[in-house]
């Protein structure tokens, strides 16, 4: 509804072809914007009109479809979930997620993400005769584990851990996220296994609550909290 | 080049195609070809419900799910195929709860419903809770869900391979050719079954809720290979985008006790839909929102209205409409309920719009959404490619890339889901069924050679055009008139466009020369998907000389069920759109006058 308040942006991306470079450097662009548009729409703009090299990953563009993950001045974003008036700055540097192997510009190598992912056994496990109807949950029940069905796989969150960056084996937050959504659902049978996967080296204990994750998630869910419950669980012996 | 060979071959992996792989692969080796890792699949952005009569909050019935859904399709719809789904959709919403699916709960423990528009008691006229909900997430529960499932299951994935042709053999689907993002390297699919499940087109309009992946690859596709396509002239337009992004605002707002209102403040939607107001069905709404606006009465004289949803407005309508809990005490709420049932959207407003929806009301206007029409199927999810609805052997199609048809002219809220859901389970079961009985078919030496010429020649195009200015120029002029109203006059504008534009887009430059994810090459055969499609729905939207559904014409405002009550099916003879029909199939529910 603002009338137009154009502005000037310097947009600096870390660029990287893997069949021209032998390292990624920046490139900056100069830009006018607004100040509501998404940084998706400035390296749209730049795709569009000024580079058709420029490559990243996108699709919903309104934060749901977690492809546009991307580190923007430091810090771990959706392009299409930050608005230029969100970043304070006329100056905007796009970098890769860190952690996982860059293929081209901003897009990144995601299949150990998704193996952490899949480790975990993220899917509900219960072996009782089925009724013929729907399952009874209390909404109770229902709300121990909503905060973690939120989540859209996007890798905000691991890629933004210290302890991911030391060492890749580290299953993540995204990964104990999806653990998390399982073990606190009363229909679920296999919290056990689960707890037993994450009590490993290379599980929970590698979480030294630095909430990098927590800040990360363009979904808002506390993530370091959901770890914790997943430790206590552990350590108890008890889902609570 | 390598060449794989499944039973199976699923083509795209949101609810539809997810579904397909998971009944497919229990018999039948399958494989699952998306170009998006599957959880980015737009399936995700749903957001208000998935339809079906359980009556877990207030009565309903089967007969009037299938009932409203006739009603809604403007009698396009074939009934056989729409008393299928709706029989069907009850078992299909218990099966995703036992799935895992994180459902809302009614206070004893069952999956919540609410209402949505169009879905009615069809006693009282009033408005029945129907569509089952997680929040306002629904979508992505079933995405994850089913997801999920498919990794337990071990379902084969190829991520990130682009499907570009369809081979066909003896009149028979043969397999596809993919690209693989990651390498560029092309690779053969040799299958017995194919399934088309690659979402709808709405890109081709400007205001959409659509994803950048909605770019109609599969009709596309279909298209070339001399496939028919079917009721391309209805494409739904939902009332409620964010002004000016189109970012949809669910329908669930509205079945919360939401209303519309206009510049002067006023419920307009008490003048178009007495009985059900604001929760009339999606076309009426949005043809009231527009008549609204052209008439002067958009807030501040621009074009958008008002949603609001704060408890106090919410309240003393719901109090006007002596609207009632289920125990029977009038139906309040408060903003923390409003926040609890509708997270998602409320976080939209706040993010891209700066408002806050429990203060303040949310600009809206209507945005492109959904796909009626596509490729022609039958209920058993096979593709049909004639009058006579004969089937092509081993090719399957479901979700909003098929035309069943259950949604024959305007869609209701809700069923989109459920079609997924429920199309997508008998297409994998149907096409599994085929693969063990056939045998492949010959693949042909030169099966990939159409769409290796197709990205040769796309790629040493000569000439300065840009795409995005060539796909901003289509969606200016498709949004503008062959959008929601439409006239012979505007019609043949868009589609003197359209044609300049395909003409143009031999001359679009591609920058990125290499052969590691190139966006830029893959982006530009997305393009020119859409471009064809845009070509067909104007020819077919312009043949149709009545209004019908989300197909309005303000030079024929009348619905002609002597000459049109029937669906259109359009053919590629040498790049012209032919067009031809073929019958509704009526089996209770004779034509009626259609209100709400």
């Amino acid at each position: 509804m603002t009338e137009s308040t154009q502005m000037k942006i310097s947009l600096k991306i870390l660029r990287f072809n893997p069949e021209q470079d032998k390292k990624s450097h920046y490139e900056t662009f100069q830009l006018e914007c607004e100040p509501t548009d998404r940084v998706l729409d400035l390296l749209e703009h730049v795709k569009g009109f000024i580079d058709g090299t420029l490559s990243f990953r996108r699709s919903c563009a309104h934060g749901v479809c977690g492809s546009d993950a991307m580190r923007i001045n430091g810090r771990n974003y959706l392009a299409c979930k930050v608005l230029v008036r969100d970043l304070n700055s006329n100056k905007i540097t796009v970098e890769p997620l860190l952690g996982l192997q860059v293929i081209k510009d901003l897009i990144v190598d995601m299949e150990p993400f998704f193996e952490n992912y899949r480790s975990v056994m993220p899917y509900l496990v219960n072996e009782d005769p089925l009724p013929p109807g729907e399952r009874l949950q209390t909404q109770e029940q229902r709300e121990r584990f909503d905060d973690t069905t939120k989540c859209i796989l996007c890798a905000a969150c691991t890629t933004s851990c210290p302890s991911f960056w030391a060492n890749d084996r580290y299953v993540g937050p995204a990964a104990i996220v999806a653990a998390h959504r399982f073990i606190f659902d009363s229909r679920d049978q296999a919290a056990a296994e689960r707890l037993r996967i994450l009590n490993d080296q290379f599980g929970v204990y590698r979480c030294h609550t630095i909430f990098n994750c927590t800040v990360a998630c363009p979904r808002e869910i506390e993530i370091t909290r959901a770890i914790g419950e997943v430790k206590t669980a552990i350590a108890t012996g008890k889902l609570d | 080049m390598d060449t794989h060979q499944f039973d199976v071959v699923v083509i795209g992996a949101g609810g539809a195609g997810l579904m397909a792989a998971l009944y497919a692969s229990k018999t039948a080796s399958t494989a699952v070809l998306s170009k998006l890792y599957p959880t980015r699949s737009h399936t995700g952005a749903a957001q208000g419900g998935v339809g079906a009569a359980l009556g877990n909050v207030e009565e309903d019935h089967v007969d009037w799910h299938t009932f409203d859904t006739v009603k809604g399709s403007d009698y396009l719809g074939d009934q056989d195929a729409i008393e299928f789904m709706c029989n069907e959709a009850v078992q299909a919403v218990y099966e995703l709860e036992h799935y895992g699916l994180p459902f809302s709960r009614t206070p004893d423990g069952k999956i919540n419903q609410r209402p949505f528009g169009g879905h009615t008691n069809n006693v009282t006229g009033k408005p029945v809770p129907r569509a089952c909900f997680a929040a306002d997430r629904t979508g992505h529960m079933i995405l994850q869900t089913l997801y999920q499932q498919c990794i337990k299951n071990k379902v084969r994935f190829y991520d990130e391979f682009q499907v570009l042709d369809l081979i066909l053999s003896n009149g028979a689907a043969a397999g596809v050719v993919a690209v693989e993002l990651a390498t560029g390297e092309f690779h053969i699919f040799h299958a017995k079954a194919v399934i088309f499940a690659t979402g709808g087109h709405g890109r081709i309009w400007e205001i959409t809720s659509n994803a950048y992946a909605y770019t109609g690859d599969g009709p596309a596709i279909a298209w070339r290979r001399g496939l028919p396509l079917e009721d391309m002239e209805f494409f739904q337009f939902h009332p409620t985008g964010i002004y000016k992004l189109g970012i949809l605002i669910t329908e669930g707002v509205r079945g919360e006790g939401g209303i519309l209102l206009n510049d002067k403040g006023e419920r307009f939607m008490e003048r178009y839909a007495p009985h059900v107001k604001d929760l009339a069905s999606r076309d009426v709404t949005s043809r009231a929102m527009y008549t609204e606006m052209k008439e002067g009465r958009g807030i501040k004289g621009q074009r958008y209205l008002y949603l609001d949803v704060r408890p106090e407005s919410v309240n003393k309508y719901a109090a006007l409409d002596g609207r009632l809990r289920p125990d029977g005490t009038p139906y309040t709420v408060t903003g923390d309920e409003i926040l609890a049932k509708l997270p998602d959207i409320i976080d939209f407003c706040r993010v891209y719009l700066g408002v806050d929806p429990i203060s303040q009301p949310m600009p809206v206007q209507p945005t492109a959404h959904y796909t009626m029409g596509g490729i022609p199927t039958n209920k058993f999810g096979q593709v049909v490619i004639d009058a006579h609805s004969s089937p092509l052997p081993g090719l399957y199609s479901a979700g909003e890339v098929a035309c069943v048809s259950v949604h024959g002219a305007n869609r209701l809220g809700t069923n989109s889901l459920l079609d997924l859901i429920v199309f997508g389970k008998h297409a994998g079961l149907n096409a599994a069924d085929f693969a063990h009985q056939a045998s492949f078919q010959i693949m042909p030496k030169d099966a990939a050679d159409f769409a290796l010429n197709q990205m040769d020649k796309l790629r040493h195009n000569q000439g300065t055009e840009k795409l995005l200015e060539l796909s901003q120029e289509m969606k200016a002029v498709m949004f503008d008139h062959v959008g929601i109203f439409r006239t012979a006059d505007g019609m043949t504008q868009a589609l003197d466009k359209v044609r300049e534009l395909k003409e143009r887009f031999n001359h679009v430059r591609v920058d990125d020369q290499g052969k590691i994810f190139n966006t830029n090459l893959m982006n530009t055969w997305e393009i020119g998907n859409l471009l064809d499609l845009a070509e067909v729905v104007a020819v077919c939207a312009l043949n149709r000389t009545e209004s019908r559904g989300g197909h309005a014409r303000d030079d024929y405002s009348q619905r002609d069920d002597a000459n049109w009550l029937k669906h259109t099916l359009a053919w590629n003879r040498d790049g012209k759109v032919e067009i031809g029909y073929k019958p509704v199939v009526i089996t209770k529910y004779q034509p009626k006058v259609r209100t709400y």
